[in-house]
């Protein structure tokens, strides 16, 4: 193999793998430190600069992170990095001084955001301190999009979202709320040098079967009924509810239905349980509050008498996969099964729908009926509209909106200065030595065994009288601190320095995970086999050296290394040094310098 | 603050023929210098037991004083250790076997510890031929007490401070082989693939099986012109043969390269296999050995590898005809058979 190229910066930004697996690539072991510091301030700006919304994402993160995260690898669980964002937000002190300011002056450039979700609040925060006029509009009373109508509200108080959302629009943000916008061609006659559409996935898929109109009434698309529900329109539902669906939408039905008078509430779901969109621990919580999810049932009939909803049919199907392992569901043969229901909710997914925009103004639509979107610019094919978040590329979460904000935001500011939107900045990087003396460095490197904590929760009698309560409470300030701890630190990484190795092999003896070995160089699959240890894991890099005076390579599998520090501690010539490598996604403006402001 | 070694391990570290994985085998962490050559000898061993699948608690390591005689706290937690006064291991070593043949004897030796203080005790382990693996850390000089030069300190050789060696070294090989010892090897710490069968052959050997270890202190003794440093010693390695050890039952699956080998079937039915042999040497006649020796020391090399094996060795126990039974397990039953065994034994003298 050649020798590795330190020098890009992907590579160490790889072996951070919760920063790189998140959509916005957020320095977690960075604000982890800070954290275990008590310096929640810090640890909420370091969060806020790169996710926007830690409060929030620190409740209800999708969290990509987590199963990436290192820790998983080598024992069972990942850090808790969600709920330590949350410490961080539930912690900190006040923060609006520490925000960019806007300038009074303007920089004479108009923007126009359409809907009010998180892609487009973050183009706003991102392009603000510039001096852009920015005109958000949405056509709800308050900004938030599906974080307000949709994520109910034991699971995000509202007041989290609330100031969260208010730092940006406080950012001299020219709201239009309460204003559907009719046509995109009207839009493009006005004066806005660029348009950013974020207007998410909106429409709540239907099911069609027989009895679905005569049912009409007690019939509700998942997504809409939660509308109505944060809305307040909606405050009560029937006593038995049938929730058909398995993604997290469903768990939130079923959940506020629970809250709303469903006391016999099921989730019924076509196919197996493991295959089930929602995440594991929706799911868990849904399971705590005494839903039943029943499998392998697709619904076959809504039955109606006397014009009113009695219950659905289902089917019995097993799941049956071939050898490409593509899964068919095949009737058992069973008897069909009947099971009362006053409301069924369906929450079987969403679409994207754009009845707004014209199809002759130039704005291509490709498959599904989906904007044609440049992956990295975000720019449609009509140069000055750009779209992100759920309106880009369909349905994903509120992570992957900020990502796709931060993104289109530098493209709306190259735009608009008569730049090419390919010009994109290189991201911020730096790789500092962490040595403080013999045997200390300036993190904590021995690498504690705890457990994951588990989060406490409010008593459920309480949670299930009123959909307002908060259920998860977040960790207290001593069990973050713990939680904290168990991050390994991958941020701080090993650095090793070719010409002063004298191959005396003490960090390969000491390496507690045999991530290190001397031998001579070959192909990458042929190293993989003659290392200390198995390096079966092909997504992890393999750092290779240049070529050693004896004429082997030092090869260093990055897939379990702990970073504890000790092949540096234990090298006599500091051949290798433990090296902090910061990696921030450069924004549209400097938001938070972290190395300049927080650094620990 | 770091010097803890994390609780965690390769999640996917194979296991051997007895289920235990190379983790089994470590010891606490070291307190030596980084880099000092001792914690590779360690790394050795550690790899050596575990490939040969050695129940831990059936081994035993001794050693006298130094920073080499400190090292099996570094490796092999789960087996018996002895950490005797400067020099006396071999003493120990030999009561110990004495009263229980059953061990593995590990002997973890200095050069101060085996060629100083202790070398009449070294001397006679070797004549005795006590059945134990004896290794010397040789690092030409006391690291524990602050590197003074010791007596495999090789005339002419630097110190840290740059003063001259004005003696002439005592080679511990040359007099093992002198002394009729059955097992004879050198090798160098930064040099495992060497080294690990080594160390697998020696404790497959039946009798006194010797390893003179060169391995750098690298605080005390690793200036190039030193001639125990990593730069001096490597520049100046020569092997005797590429050694490879197959236990028994193993099939030899490695393809030799073509040129002179040889092999060498142990007592157990292990083979050491032996590739590129050096011109004029045979591994079983032990005046070959000590030519092959005379001319490397001639040449300023540092000769390495398996110098000298006696398939036909008889340990201490086969010399002493003593019962198979350890000594230590004998009871009164067996010690005092009663008035009519006596009166047979009285017999047979009449
Ligand atoms: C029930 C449910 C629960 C979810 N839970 C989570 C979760 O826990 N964590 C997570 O990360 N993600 C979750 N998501 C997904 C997440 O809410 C979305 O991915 C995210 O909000 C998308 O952000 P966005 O900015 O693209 O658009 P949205 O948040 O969808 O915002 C778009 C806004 O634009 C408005 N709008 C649309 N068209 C127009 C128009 N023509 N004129 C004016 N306004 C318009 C919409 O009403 C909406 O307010 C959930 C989704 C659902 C449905
Ligand atoms: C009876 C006695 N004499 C002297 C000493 C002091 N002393 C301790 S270690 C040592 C030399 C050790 O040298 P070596 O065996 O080569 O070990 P190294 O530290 O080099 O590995 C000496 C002389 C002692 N501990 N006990
Ligand atoms: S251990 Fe810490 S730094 Fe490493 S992946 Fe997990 S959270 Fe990120
Ligand atoms: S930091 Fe060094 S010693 Fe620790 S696990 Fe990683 S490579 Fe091994
Ligand atoms: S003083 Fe020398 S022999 Fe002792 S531990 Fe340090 S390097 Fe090793
Ligand atoms: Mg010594």
């Amino acid at each position: 193999m050649k020798p590795t190229n330190i020098q890009d910066p992907e590579y160490f930004h790889k072996v951070v793998d919760c920063q790189y697996a998140c959509p916005a690539h957020t320095p977690v072991p960075e604000y982890i430190r800070l954290i275990a510091a008590e310096r929640y301030t810090e640890a909420y700006m370091v969060n806020w600069e790169s996710n926007v919304f830690p409060g929030i994402l620190g409740r209800t993160c999708d969290r990509p992170c987590e199963p990436a995260c290192r820790r998983g690898r080598i024992e069972e669980e990942p850090v808790a990095i969600c709920r330590l964002k949350r410490v961080a937000a539930d912690n900190k002190e006040e923060v609006r001084h520490l925000m960019p300011s806007v300038p009074e002056k303007k920089n004479g450039k108009k923007i126009a955001l359409i809907g009010g979700g998180p892609a487009s609040l973050t183009v706003a925060r991102d392009l603000a301190p510039l001096g852009y006029e920015i005109h958000l509009f949405d056509e709800w009373n308050k900004g938030g999009g599906m974080m307000r109508t949709q994520i109910p509200a034991f699971r995000l108080p509202e007041s989290v979202l609330d100031e969260e959302v208010d730092y940006i629009l406080d950012m001299g943000i020219h709201t239009h709320f309460n204003t559907y916008v009719e046509s995109m061609k009207e839009v493009l006659e006005k004066d806005y040098d660029a348009i950013f559409v974020g207007t998410g996935a909106p429409k709540g898929r239907d099911l069609n079967l027989p009895g679905r109109e005569a049912a009409d009434a007690n019939i509700h698309i998942g997504i809409e009924w939660l509308a109505s529900v944060a809305f307040g329109h909606t405050t009560k539902i029937g006593k038995k509810v049938i929730i058909l669906g398995g993604g997290n939408t469903a768990m939130d039905c079923c959940r506020t239905s629970r809250r709303l008078g469903g006391d016999d509430v099921k989730v019924i779901v076509r196919s197996p349980f493991k295959d089930m969109k929602a995440s594991p621990w929706e799911i868990e919580d849904a399971q705590r509050e005494d839903i039943p999810i029943l499998n392998n049932m697709p619904p076959k009939e809504f039955v109606v008498e006397n014009g009113k909803l009695k219950g659905i049919v289902f089917g019995k199907v097993a799941a049956i996969y071939d050898e490409n392992g593509k899964r068919s569901l095949i009737p058992t043969g069973e008897p069909d099964v009947f099971i009362e229901a006053d409301d069924v909710i369906i929450a079987i997914g969403q679409d994207n729908a754009f009845p707004w925009i014209e199809r002759d103004l130039g704005i291509k639509f490709g498959k599904w009926d989906l904007p044609v979107v440049d992956k990295t610019t975000f720019q449609s094919t009509l140069d000055r509209v750009f779209f992100g978040g759920d309106a880009a590329f369909g349905p994903e979460n509120v992570i992957t909106a900020v990502a796709h904000g931060h993104q289109a935001a530098i493209s709306v500011d190259l735009f608009c200065r008569g730049e090419s939107v390919y010009n994109r900045p290189a991201p911020y990087t730096n790789l500092v030595s962490q040595k403080m003396g013999i045997h200390e460095w300036s993190y904590d490197s021995p690498v504690v065994v705890d457990k994951r904590y588990l989060v406490p929760h409010a008593e459920k009698q309480v949670a299930l009288a009123d959909r307002k309560v908060e259920v998860e409470l977040g960790f207290d300030q001593p069990t973050g601190f713990k939680e904290a701890q168990r991050c390994l630190n991958c941020d701080v990484q090993t650095v090793f320095n070719t010409s002063r190795c004298i191959e005396c092999d003490a960090c390969m003896d000491i390496c507690p995970t045999s991530c290190i070995t001397f031998t001579a160089n070959g192909e990458e699959g042929d190293l993989r086999t003659r290392l200390l240890a198995p390096a079966n894991n092909t997504e992890q890099d393999l750092y290779v050296s240049e070529n050693l005076p004896t004429g082997r390579v030092m090869v260093k599998d990055e897939d379990v290394c702990l970073h504890c520090g000790l092949c540096a501690e234990r090298c006599p010539t500091a051949a290798w040094d433990m090296q902090k490598y910061l990696y921030q996604v450069t924004k549209a403006t400097p938001i938070w310098n972290i190395s300049e402001q927080s650094t620990i | 603050m770091t010097y803890i070694k994390p609780k965690f391990r390769h999640p996917e570290l194979p296991k051997n023929k007895i289920g235990y994985a190379k983790a089994d085998y470590e010891g606490a962490i070291s307190t030596l210098c980084g880099g000092c050559g001792h914690d590779s000898i360690s790394g050795a061993i550690v790899q050596a037991c575990y490939e040969l699948s050695i129940e831990p608690h059936k081994l035993a390591k001794l050693s006298g004083i130094g920073c080499s005689s400190k090292t099996p706290t570094y490796f092999l937690s789960n087996s018996h250790g002895f950490n005797a006064v400067h020099g006396r291991m071999p003493s120990i070593a030999t009561g110990a076997n004495m009263a229980n043949r059953n061990l593995i004897y590990l002997g973890v030796s200095g050069d101060g510890d085996s060629a100083s203080i202790g070398m009449g005790q070294f001397v006679h382990a070797i004549r005795r031929n006590v059945n134990m693996v004896y290794i010397v850390m040789n690092n030409g000089c006391y690291g524990l007490t602050k590197g003074q030069n010791s007596a495999t300190a090789d005339i002419g050789s630097l110190s840290k401070g740059g003063s001259e060696n004005r003696y002439p070294a005592i080679d511990l090989i040359g007099m093992a082989l002198e002394l009729g010892a059955t097992f004879v090897g050198r090798s160098f710490s930064g040099d495992k693939t060497q080294l690990v069968p080594l160390i697998k052959a020696a404790m497959s050997h039946p009798g006194f099986a010797l390893l003179d270890v060169v391995s750098p202190c690298v605080t005390f003794n690793n200036k190039p012109e030193s001639t125990k440093s990593y730069d001096y010693v490597r520049a100046h390695l020569e092997a005797t043969a590429t050694i490879d050890f197959v236990p028994e039952k193993e099939e030899i699956t490695v393809d030799y390269p073509e040129g002179r080998s040889a092999h060498v079937e142990l007592h157990d039915g292990s083979v050491i296999h032996l590739s590129k042999l050096a011109p004029n040497w045979n591994p079983t006649d032990r005046y070959s050995a000590v030519n092959r020796l005379l001319e490397s020391k001639m040449k300023g090399e540092v000769l390495t590898g398996l110098l000298y094996i006696d398939p036909n060795s008889q340990e201490m126990h086969e010399l002493e005809n003593t019962v198979s039974q350890p000594l230590n397990t004998l009871r009164e039953k067996e010690l005092c058979p009663g008035s009519k065994a006596l009166e047979t034994i009285n017999a047979s003298f009449r």
